[in-house]
């Protein structure tokens, strides 16, 4: 038996003792994401037996080193225990920025310190981050952010305003992008860490067309944010005025979870599930899903060679817009097939059948996944220029 | 495995890649051949350049001859002859032909694959029996006759038919037109008596061949694999076809949109290189997508296939679905950019969408592959 189906064999026998019957059910409602943090409570026993025993594997961060609560996994075992995962159905056991994002840029750019503390709190899901981005006026243009911190010796004070920040009246801490210099458009910006109930942070929900509100505007308002949290803990990640370059690496990280290639084929094969649902499918909504079928599950071979060459050191840094772009793309398609295989139940806005107008809400959500994290349109440049190498305008 | 080459499959893609960009140019071959009216539609020398750089044999077992190796490494050296367009009998020969013999028994093995191996000779397959690639019925049939049998019937779209030295054909043996049983393959050698071709030439200037059986008579071991037993190699031989069809609408993608990226950097109109207008360039970057995918899910498809999966059919219906789709794309966006030039016979671009068009069409379109999709699918 080689060291690689041993390892599997190992998985196995431990997601069969520890993962409870009830996590290896889809996630229906927003309250079976466990998302951690200072306030988390836990839906029900399942949900914490299931969070608890991964915790206490390191497999909430399975291939972060052990120091910092990860279980120090190799990209290829790495795979087999997201494979052996995905085979019995489970639920991620935490959800979290501070994993998607925060911990890639901090395993890159952060000091030993911030990486013993920070790391360790997100692995075990001690601390809730969200995300400091997006300005008013800036959307797809984030460099053009006007949120300023004023440097007053061992500290900033931060006014200025963020928006579409998820989740940020559920978050403990933000990692938060704040010009420190007016006069350098990209080498001007830090990368800032602070506790979102510092005095002068306040939060508001934004009500969407669906009815939902994950995210929110963010106002700060002469917040002090230290320079640093500790020895080799400072407060903020990188150089200071060179966080542009945090920022962009995190952003290739929220392409790939947006885009779904993180978390498997969530895009792919709805044909079956919708003749389930629906009965008998007209032929030419047949043939769409079909058609459809086709492009998610070329995606999601896609998805695995995508992930295979980033573990190998192999891909193009800017593959990972490719891959927000067409996932984007594929999953609002995904939802408008969806809507039209459902017919008139699809539209109940808040029966009991629809869940509270699951489908309608679902797919007007979807709407926003070529928008946030950098339009389809800005994907494109990209594209067009990092790899296709096309003159520039 | 991971989706990417390892050391040894990167090796063998810089040497086709290598090798078809030199030896099979579209100059070269594709425009030598056409302009002389080829009757063959490919040249025989490079069919012996292939044998020698050891392509012809890539599936051949070793025992056999071969190199052992498996749709993979097949569709890499399937991606540069798409890439340039190289008129070869590799698709027909070395890949289905190749596939159907794996299943002959020693004798058929002995008799047929030296020549395949050494490129001495060239074998088609002769499966469609009408316009539209339908191998689930079979009307051709084979009646037993003394030792052997006599085969009635026509086929269409038997790739360079005429210049075939073997014909795999499948025919009916038992049953009736539609049932899945009932098949038998058989090896019919070019000089079978009562066999005629109806030699056509296609719009990528490829050959093709309306063939008909008019009592064809065959030895009883002309046969392979099992009497009424063929079904299963039928569609052994029709899913590395497919996926190998697929490897090459890759490389027909790739190449069209390597061509079409290159002139919007050289082109200038209003001033400007086209490159620089956000129209084209986001038609280029979508392109660009699409064609990426399709090559990670001819890859996918590939391995499965090679891994004995039995979710390669699934994967193998869902790669030339979309190939189709995204070499479609990349041969229109190619024509379209190119603007006028683009429509004359002078620049390549035209002949890629010729090519394609051909391509799309063998062992099945992206409806037929799509359809078959919903159909594994349960719906």
């Amino acid at each position: 038996m080689s060291d690689h189906e041993a390892f599997r064999a190992e998985v196995r026998e431990w997601l069969e003792a520890n993962c409870p019957p009830e996590m290896r059910q889809p996630v229906k409602d927003e309250d079976d994401v466990y998302w951690g943090g200072r306030n988390a409570t836990f839906k029900n026993d399942a949900q914490k037996a299931w969070f608890e025993a991964c915790r206490d594997k390191g497999y909430t961060v399975a291939e972060w080193p052990e120091a910092y609560g990860g279980a120090g996994l190799t990209p290829a075992e790495g795979k087999i225990l997201r494979q052996e995962m995905s085979r019995i159905g489970a639920r991620p056991p935490l959800s979290s920025f501070g994993i998607w994002m925060l911990g890639p840029a901090l395993l890159k750019f952060g000091t030993e310190g911030q990486k013993q503390k920070f790391l360790n709190e997100i692995a075990r899901g001690e601390i809730r981050w969200c995300q400091g981005y997006s300005e008013p006026g800036s959307g797809s243009d984030l460099v053009s952010m006007q949120t300023f911190g004023e440097d007053k010796g061992d500290h900033w004070i931060v006014n200025g305003q963020k928006i579409w920040t998820s989740y940020a009246d559920e978050a403990d801490w933000i990692f938060c992008l704040v010009r420190t210099d007016k006069e350098n458009k990209y080498q001007g910006i830090t990368f800032m860490l602070f506790d979102m109930t510092s005095d002068g942070v306040s939060t508001k929900p934004i009500k969407l067309i669906s009815g939902n509100s994950p995210f929110c505007e963010t106002f700060m308002d002469d917040v002090k944010v230290p320079k640093s949290y500790g020895e080799d803990i400072p407060g903020y990640v990188g150089e200071i005025n060179r966080g542009w370059d945090v920022a962009k690496y995190l952003l290739g990280h929220e392409r790939e979870m947006i885009s779904g290639a993180g978390g498997g084929d969530r895009t792919a094969a709805i044909g079956a599930a919708m003749k389930r649902m629906s009965g008998e499918l007209d032929a030419v909504l047949r043939a769409e899903l079909a058609m459809f079928d086709v492009d998610a599950l070329a995606y999601s071979a896609m998805g695995e060679k995508f992930l295979d060459e980033m573990k190998a050191g192999k891909g193009h840094p800017a593959q990972p817009n490719m891959m927000k772009y067409v996932g984007t793309e594929l999953n609002k398609t995904r939802h408008e097939l969806m809507m039209a295989a459902g017919g008139s139940r699809a539209l109940e806005w808040d029966s009991e059948e629809t869940r509270g107008g699951k489908p309608a809400r679902n797919w007007l959500r979807t709407k926003a996944n070529s928008i946030e994290g950098g339009t389809s349109e800005v994907m494109l440049n990209v594209i067009s220029k990092r790899i296709l190498d096309l003159p520039g305008a | 495995m991971p989706l990417y080459h390892d050391d040894d499959q990167a090796m063998l893609a810089e040497t086709a890649s290598q090798f078809m960009a030199e030896e099979g140019a579209i100059a070269k071959q594709l425009r030598h051949w056409r302009d002389r009216d080829c009757k063959d539609g490919f040249g025989h020398g490079l069919w012996k350049q292939f044998a020698e750089m050891g392509f012809t044999g890539m599936l051949v077992s070793e025992d056999d001859g071969g190199l052992g190796m498996g749709s993979y490494e097949a569709g890499i050296v399937l991606e540069e002859i798409g890439r340039n367009l190289t008129p070869s009998p590799f698709l027909a020969s070395s890949v289905l032909a190749a596939t159907a013999l794996k299943h002959a028994d020693n004798n058929a093995r002995e008799r047929w694959l030296p020549g395949l191996v050494s490129g001495d000779h060239v074998y088609t397959v002769a499966i469609d029996e009408g316009a539209k690639h339908r191998p689930e019925t079979i009307r051709t049939k084979a009646e037993k006759s003394g030792n052997g049998f006599k085969l009635t019937g026509q086929k269409d779209f038997v790739l360079h038919g005429a210049s075939s030295d073997m014909l795999v054909v499948a025919a009916r043996t038992s049953g009736s037109d539609d049932d899945v049983d009932g098949i038998t393959l058989f090896a019919v050698p070019k000089d079978a008596a009562n066999m005629s071709h109806d030699a056509v030439r296609l719009v990528d200037s490829s050959m093709a061949t309306h063939t008909k059986f008019d009592g064809t008579e065959l030895d009883g071991d002309a046969v392979i694999g099992e009497v009424d037993g063929g079904r299963e190699i039928l569609n052994a031989m029709l899913a590395a076809g497919r996926i190998g069809a697929a490897a090459e609408g890759v490389g027909v993608a790739s190449g069209a949109m390597d061509m079409t990226v290159d002139y919007l950097k050289q082109r200038k109109q209003f001033g400007k290189l086209i490159g620089e207008f956000q129209a084209l360039q986001h038609r280029a970057a979508h392109l660009y997508s699409e064609v990426e995918i399709a090559r990670a899910v001819t890859m996918k498809a590939a391995q499965l296939l090679d891994g004995g999966s039995e979710k390669a059919d699934l994967m193998i219906s869902v790669a030339k679905a979309k190939v189709a789709k995204a070499a479609g794309l990349a041969v229109k966006e190619g024509v379209q950019m190119h603007g006028g030039i683009g429509m004359t016979d002078e620049y390549d671009i035209g002949l890629y969408m010729k090519r394609d068009r051909a391509l799309q069409e063998f062992l099945g379109d992206m409806y037929y592959h799509a359809g078959r999709v919903a159909e594994l699918s349960g719906y």
